[in-house]
């Protein structure tokens, strides 16, 4: 028990609005005295920091756990309020299924025994499979789930359903960035350092990314770079909070961060500032880089993008002159139809100023979910195995087959990405999938033209959604599975920075609520495969370690007591006696010779531009008191009252050109469709562009209108730039949201 | 060897670009781009900072795609008919699609003694810069010059006479025109300008011209006045090349002649870039040049068949160290044409201190034309609320400053 005498606890809603004084990191000084049971180290349930904290249990309370480096404390409004979810007012405590007639769906969604709901799974994923083949049934996952679930998931796609087609929404979270640190780096980890080394660098350009919004404890990194006189260069079509605290802030066009990643490269070799023996020493394929780049000069780049030429001197000489810099991207650059170029353009510039592979520098990317990094890493992409290996790899194959103990052969090859597998709901055989597994997303609110996807979703024969709380998408299904969270059961995450951290059981699920590890099992049992599947996360986590081993993501010397006695490991760690890897890439890179690759990238016009019938762009992203799809946030009081609904950021000027004023509904149309939220009147956006938030369903969903464009290697949607036409929404009553 | 051949006579930046932009596109068949000149395709566009040393020659070379590159293979004749083409060197060569890039030459003005007695070239010490080969031959007199005469005060010859100053030259400039840039600048914009040079030790001689070069190299003025100098550098504009063009029998006005398909007047047959005469504009500028090239990559790689070019809106645009201007549109629309154009509405701003000028000029709520000379804060919303053509509000002077807006 703590000695530190108690003192009150601090109240959400007062946190929000004393938010913006000095930070967003609302800390909590409290450390309640609580009942018998000491409390339970964890991490928070939302975004990629996986900040640590503290939960009791009795009464549920989140407390700080000053101990964990990543956040030393410190917890946002989101983290703080995290308890909440676990009352069981807030969530599923009981299957749901919903009866059919014929091939219609007929009635509401009605509670049913386990048994009941996870029979009527097995016989219709056995029926599909009959009739159209083991391709038909597909899973879709969650950058969400823990490492136990994201492997068990894979492998239970691929064992115990037999299909090539899983894949999951981290596929609209950071694959654009996965495929350029491949690409350039031979290794994708989100970041090749630890966030303790951003102060002690001495430039960072932070392309795409409101950390101020999306992951405020991380804010005080950048706060202090700048206070051991570093510069931070800023990115962003919006005068972001983050853009505020920059000391130089660039401002393109939507869709035009590889042209400007090129003019910056091209102002570093004008003015002389390329490490040549680095590049020399290092890397490979500089020439055709310089090429691509000499094409983008500044004159022309500040007409591509609209940033002043000055501007991209200014932050050329900045970035080049100083010894270690970084340059650290996130979704604005990569969800993008080019957005594996994009971040390949700003990986080059890193190269040619030699601040890649050397200590306090480097190219990060800032992965967004909370398992976004480890998800990706065991085999629940269409196209990857455990251990980051790829399925069409002979080798990998064997490996994973043997830790299995399938034949190799049986194994299924790549299937489709994200976009593709839902766009392919419901479609005739034989490219059709018939049934879905969809395990901790919500699509309806967070795929790319909504109203498609979700219409894609109700011609399904039988649609299975595991989650917490009845989402939007969990409200289209067939059966509805209620799985256990964060703090009712046990598992890793790996965070932003490749960190292996382990969430801890604090709670007991109430009673009901079932993990997913057991509904996998269970499951596989019905689907006639009695072996392979367990629902104990570190039996789960054992195996992981032995599939990954050898891999380019090693887990094999990653415990739980390990992560609880050092605070984490990094991987790669293929020993229990390796230390761990928390700087990436210092002797050489992870490519065959070891050098790093230029990417000879050029820039191209977004997959839609704005013309005469839509002449603005629509950008999107999140709010402070929001995350993701808002199935978890928008159920937590205090957070739904900060950030209550959607809304449309423009410029006041365009609001005067449209005569619109604060407050009033917007009707913003794309060629997919139309959606409907408050005007929200500022400065800080460029006047050609309007800003949604992505977080509520309904008239103001922004996915209704974005733009399904993928990258032609990461398959990543085209979030973050479409085209649209904006007017004074003259609804008929209560369409506005 | 049945693969389909495409033919690009000139390998400059209309040229570099259309290859690689016909790959990029996804265009599969062979591209060829045949060179007069002994290197790859570079960029043109930044000569006057070689010159200054910024950029070393090799380091300028633009990516030209998947295509074949023929450099110091010039090519003499085309046949329309037999679809081939001859080479300097004798050789032939045969296409289905042939495109003309063949880019411009510089303009060399009636001025006296600027040949060599046998007429073979430029006499020592005249230069032009339009090749990088012309860069390396001015670049090496530098070295050993202290003055330097510009002639003709056009874009061109300002970027020159910044370059020339930048490596410590005393420079003069000889203009016809009233006041530098005149076809792009207001006199007030030139003013500005003429003092941004003037800082960098450029001085500018207006309504001058240069009549005759002396047998000791001084460049003798229309009225008689001398001024004395170690080399002279001809800045008199470009004129499309036309002479190929026009010996195989297409329709050439001062430039070849092409519809919005880029298409010459004989069948297979295109042209792109300085050679290029559209709607009646020729430019000699690299974004139409750039903007041709995408649409006729789009058309050749079958990524969008039906594409057109309708036009450019050309921007002028020089930024080099202390020396910035922008300038495109109705520039010399002035507050006395106010009175015939009740729609025509005028914004300038100027700050002698800072050395800056700025000039809206709007019709109705649309902006038609701009100048920016020194303070370019604004440059990106201005160049964009030209090219979109979006209606402004009543006073845009979030065009004129950034002050009190986003940026």
């Amino acid at each position: 028990m703590s000695a530190t005498p108690p003192r009150p606890t601090c109240d959400v809603k007062d946190a929000y609005r004393a938010r913006n004084t000095h930070d967003n990191v609302v800390k909590c000084p409290a450390v309640k005295v609580v009942g018998m049971t000491p409390p339970t180290d964890t991490h928070c349930p939302y975004c990629s920091l996986q900040c640590g904290m503290r939960l009791a249990a009795d009464p549920v309370e989140v407390l700080e756990r000053p101990g964990f480096p990543v956040n030393r404390g410190a917890l946002c409004g989101k983290g703080q309020s995290a308890a909440a979810l676990l009352d069981p007012a807030a969530r599923l405590t009981v299957p749901l299924v919903r009866d059919r007639r014929g091939t219609r769906r007929s009635g509401e969604l009605r509670s049913a025994s386990w048994d009941e709901a996870l029979d009527r799974v097995a016989a219709g994923f056995t029926a599909i499979r009959a009739e159209y083949g083991a391709d038909a049934v597909g899973v879709f996952g969650g950058g969400g789930l823990t490492n136990e679930k994201a492997y068990q998931l894979g492998k239970f796609a691929r064992v115990a359903l037999g299909t090539a087609n899983i894949d999951y929404n981290g596929r609209f979270c950071m694959s654009s960035a996965a495929a350029a640190n491949r690409i350039a780096f031979g290794l994708d980890r989100g970041l090749p350092f630890p966030l303790e080394d951003i102060p002690r660098t001495e430039c960072v350009i932070l392309v795409g990314s409101n950390p101020a919004e999306t992951m405020p404890p991380a804010l005080r990194y950048f706060r202090e770079l700048r206070e051991n006189g570093g510069t931070l260069i800023v990115v962003d079509p919006r005068r972001t909070r983050t853009a505020e605290q920059a000391d130089l802030h660039l401002q393109p066009l939507p869709g035009t961060d590889l042209a400007l990643a090129l003019g910056l490269l091209h102002v570093l070799i004008a003015d002389g500032l390329v490490d040549t023996a680095f590049v020399e020493a290092r890397t490979t394929g500089f020439e055709q880089a310089r090429a691509a780049v000499m094409a983008h000069w500044p004159e022309r780049v500040e007409r591509l993008t609209g940033v002043p030429a000055a501007q991209l001197r200014e932050a050329a000489q900045k970035f080049g002159t100083v010894r270690t810099g970084m340059v650290l991207t996130a979704r604005g650059p990569e969800q993008q139809s080019k957005g594996t170029d994009t971040v390949g353009a700003w990986i080059n510039l890193c190269l040619a100023a030699g601040k890649a592979g050397r200590l306090h520098s480097g190219y990060g990317c800032l992965t967004g979910q909370g398992n976004g990094q480890g998800g990706r890493e065991h085999g629940q992409k269409a196209d990857q195995l455990p251990g980051y290996r790829s399925i069409e790899d002979p080798a990998a194959r064997a490996h994973v087959a043997r830790v299995w103990d399938v034949d190799p052969d049986a194994l299924p090859h790549s299937g489709r990405s994200a976009y593709e597998l839902l766009d392919s709901l419901g479609q005739p055989a034989p490219d059709g999938v018939r049934g879905l597994l969809l395990m901790g997303s919500n699509p309806v609110v967070s795929a790319p033209r909504a109203a498609h996807i979700t219409d894609r979703l109700r011609s399904l024969d039988l649609l299975v959604v595991s989650d917490l709380v009845l989402s939007e998408t969990a409200q289209l299904a067939d059966v509805v599975l209620p799985s256990a969270q964060w703090a009712e059961e046990s598992g890793t995450m790996t965070n932003l920075e490749g960190r292996v951290i382990l969430r801890q059981k604090a709670v007991d699920a109430p009673a009901g609520v079932r993990s997913d590890l057991w509904l996998m099992r269970e499951l596989a049992e019905r689907l006639g495969v009695k072996r392979g599947f367990d629902d104990d996360p570190e039996t789960v986590f054992a195996e992981l370690r032995r599939a990954s081993a050898g891999g380019p993501a090693d887990y094999a010397g990653i415990s739980y007591d390990r992560i609880r006695a050092e605070d984490g490991v990094f991987w790669p760690c293929p020993a229990e006696d390796h230390p761990g890897t928390p700087r990436l890439f210092l002797d050489a890179f992870a490519t065959p010779d070891g050098r790093a690759r230029f990417a000879p990238v050029t820039h191209r016009p977004a997959a839609e531009e704005p013309d005469a019938q839509y002449p603005l762009y629509l950008t999107t992203g999140r709010v402070l008191a929001q995350y993701q799809s808002g199935a978890q946030t928008r159920r937590v009081g205090a957070l739904n009252s900060a950030a209550p609904g959607p809304f449309v950021e423009l410029h006041l000027l365009l609001a005067s050109r449209l005569a619109v004023v604060e407050g009033q509904p917007l009707a913003v149309t794309s060629r997919r469709g139309r959606a409907v939220a408050a005007a929200r009147i500022t400065d800080s956006i460029r006047p050609d562009t309007v800003f949604m938030p992505f977080h509520w369903p309904g008239a103001g969903r922004a996915n209704t209108l974005t733009n399904p464009a993928l990258d032609p290697t990461s398959k990543m949607p085209e979030f973050k730039v479409c085209a649209v036409r904006v007017e004074a929404a003259n609804t008929p009553k209560g369409e506005a949201a | 060897m049945n693969e389909r051949q495409i033919a690009v006579v000139g390998a400059g930046m209309a040229a570099a670009r259309l290859a690689e932009q016909y790959q990029a596109r996804g265009g599969t068949a062979r591209v060829t781009l045949y060179g007069a000149e002994a290197r790859a395709p570079y960029n043109r566009v930044l000569l006057a900072d070689v010159l200054t040393g910024r950029y070393d020659a090799e380091a300028i070379a633009l990516p030209v795609g998947g295509a074949r590159l023929r450099p110091g293979s010039e090519v003499v004749a085309v046949d329309l008919d037999a679809h081939t083409l001859t080479l300097a060197d004798g050789g032939s060569e045969a296409w289905d699609e042939l495109v003309f890039a063949t880019g411009a030459n510089p303009v060399l003005p009636p001025i006296r003694g600027l040949r060599r007695p046998d007429g073979s070239g430029l006499r020592d010490g005249v230069h032009a810069l339009r090749t990088l080969a012309d860069c390396a031959r001015l670049a090496e007199d530098c070295a050993k010059a202290r003055r330097a005469v510009v002639v003709g005060g056009g874009v061109l010859g300002v970027s020159t006479a910044r370059a020339l100053a930048a490596l410590g030259l005393a420079v003069e400039i000889v203009h016809q025109g009233p006041h530098l840039i005149e076809r792009q600048l207001d006199a007030q914009a030139a003013a500005a300008l003429r003092g941004g040079l003037r800082a960098l030790g450029v001085e500018v001689y207006l309504r001058n011209r240069a009549r005759a070069l002396t047998e000791d190299g001084s460049v003798e003025l229309a009225g008689g006045y001398r001024l004395s100098t170690d080399l002279t550098v001809l800045a008199c504009g470009v004129r499309p090349r036309t002479g190929l063009a026009h010996a195989a029998g297409l329709d050439v006005g001062v430039g070849i002649v092409v519809d919005d398909a880029l298409a010459a007047s004989a069948p297979h047959v295109h042209a792109i870039g300085d050679c290029t005469q559209h709607r009646g504009a020729v430019h000699g500028l690299s974004g139409p040049a750039w903007e041709q090239a995408d649409v006729l990559a789009a058309r050749l790689s079958g990524a969008d068949p039906d594409a057109v070019y309708t036009g450019s809106r050309p921007l002028a645009r020089l930024s080099a160290g202390p020396l910035e201007y922008a300038a495109f549109g109705a520039v010399h629309e002035d507050d006395e044409d106010q009175g015939a154009d009740p729609e025509l509405d005028v914004l300038r701003l100027t700050d002698a201190t800072r050395g800056s000028y700025k000039k809206l000029v709007l019709r109705g709520d649309r902006l038609v034309g701009a100048i920016l000379v020194g303070d370019l804060a604004t440059v990106g919303d201005l160049t964009r609320a030209y090219e979109r053509d979006d209606p402004q509000p009543d006073q845009p002077l979030h065009l004129l400053t950034s002050y009190g807006v986003s940026r």
